[in-house]
């Protein structure tokens, strides 16, 4: 076992073994990973970091793929995160992005790491954004985090992102009105793939009517979120979504006048909450499990012995000190 | 990491393949259609996987399975193992064998043994 110095060097060199180990060793959650964070922490801060999502099949493996290969043409190197669902039912997952990015698998410029997003509890978060240091700290120019975008926790996962870009296509009406329910808010860019399909337009007119319905918003020169056409599988369209990447990209700059993600006060204050609650979790709700008082209280409200509250009062309270003053 | 190497357009065993192992609990990483050695020794490292399987139905696998052993040894990763299934003649099996493949499984296989040997056979670096 590397000491956690020694797995630094070999991510900052750029060692794919290393980061490729690393990266499963937090999606693992091995306990040791913490002090190869920490010791990592230094050394990142300079990738930039889009996150793209969407529903299932509207094209976002095919985008990211002609992304790199834009950014490639730029002399950017790419690193690429895509989650995946876990079958609720089995624990497993089919992990198939790398199928439309495969050729870029022999160029060392390209990291491609797949994840599936696993049952724990809102972990999700925290291990992606901590596999986004590691390549950050590797050395990634960009860092693409691709995730479907349909559940709460996919939503977080974007929000460790620069730049989010939101993936539709046309047709797409009540999903529409669904990204409204609470998607909208986290994207910066929108772009309409497939737009050769019928209906381009009016979702286009949809989703201007969105975003215009926030013009309040907008009216002290923020960031209003542009729509864009694609046709990604054609190349078509992507040159325009990184022009508009690097837009967003300079008005960040010209906002924080820091591009760094922890040198944003509510950035931090986000990540530090949802850091402090998974290591409550680890520490508290893994001690209650594994002292087995969680499956007694379980068969206890079964049997219909204690209620629920009670129980879960039971379970946490001498868990932790509660200063008496309050 | 389920894969298939060289110019071989069939995917459907592959893909049951794939499914079984999700359904049994597993991670599995689809590698896509017509990969080079060299391009599925890579993408394993990058997703650093226990485990790679791989389908040929072309005849092609007394070369393609043991360049996929060479590059994993190259690249200081024999600790990837390799399996192989599809269309392969018994006389082959022990020659693939040797060559570091660590088991085939030929058509008829039922898929509950192929995830039993696998659920025996590979210790996760994981866990």
């Amino acid at each position: 076992m590397p000491t956690a110095a020694e797995t630094v060097e070999k991510v900052v060199s750029g060692d794919i073994r290393s980061v490729a180990r690393l990266i499963r060793e937090i999606d693992d959650g091995v306990p040791a990973v913490r002090d190869v964070l920490k010791a990592l922490y230094p050394h990142t801060g300079t990738a930039y970091v889009v996150g793209i999502t969407g529903a299932p099949g509207v094209g976002k493996s095919t985008l990211v793929d002609q992304m790199i290969s834009h950014l490639r043409a730029k002399d950017k190197t790419v690193g690429v995160l895509a989650v995946d669902p876990t079958s609720p039912f089995s624990g497993g997952a089919i992990l198939g992005d790398r199928v439309r990015m495969q050729r870029h698998s022999m160029d060392d410029g390209v990291f491609i790491r797949s994840m599936a997003t696993r049952g724990h509890f809102g972990g999700l978060t925290q291990s992606t954004r901590s596999a986004i240091d590691v390549l950050d700290a590797m050395g990634k120019d960009y860092v693409i985090v691709e995730t479907v975008g349909v559940g709460q926790d996919e939503v977080d996962v974007v929000r460790s992102a620069h730049t989010t870009v939101i993936c539709v296509i046309p047709g797409m009406g009540d999903d529409i009105q669904a990204i409204k329910a609470g998607i909208l808010e986290v994207g910066d860019i929108f772009l309409i793939n497939k737009a050769d399909r019928e209906g381009s337009d009016k979702t286009m007119s949809d989703l201007r009517l969105m975003i215009d319905m926030d013009q309040k918003k907008y009216e002290d020169g923020t960031w209003k979120p542009p729509i864009l056409k694609a046709e990604a599988v054609f190349d078509r369209g992507v040159d325009e979504l990184i022009e508009e990447i690097v837009r967003h990209a300079e008005y960040l700059r010209s906002v924080y006048g820091d591009l760094r993600f922890r040198a944003r006060k509510d950035k931090v204050r986000e990540e530090l909450a949802e850091m402090v609650k998974a290591r409550l979790l680890d520490t508290v709700v893994g001690r209650i499990i594994a002292s087995g008082e969680f499956d007694a209280a379980v068969d206890g409200i079964v049997r219909g012995q204690v209620d629920p509250y009670t129980a879960s009062d039971d379970l946490v309270l001498p868990k932790i000190v509660v200063p008496d003053d309050e | 990491m389920v894969a298939k190497p060289g110019l071989d357009g069939h995917d459907r065993g592959a893909r049951i393949i794939a499914r079984a192992f999700r359904d049994a609990g597993f991670e599995v990483v689809y590698s896509g259609l017509h990969q080079t050695p060299e391009e599925i020794v890579q993408g394993a490292i990058q997703e650093d996987v226990d485990l790679i399987g791989l389908s040929s139905l072309a005849g092609a696998h007394m070369y393609l399975f043991p360049a996929v052993v060479e590059g994993l040894k190259e690249r200081n990763a024999s600790d990837i193992m390799v399996i192989g299934g599809g269309i392969i003649p018994e006389e082959d099996i022990p020659k693939l064998k040797s060559a570091g493949i660590r088991e085939v499984f030929t058509p008829g296989s039922p898929l509950e043994v192929i995830v039993t040997w696998v659920q025996n056979n590979v210790p996760s670096k994981g866990a």
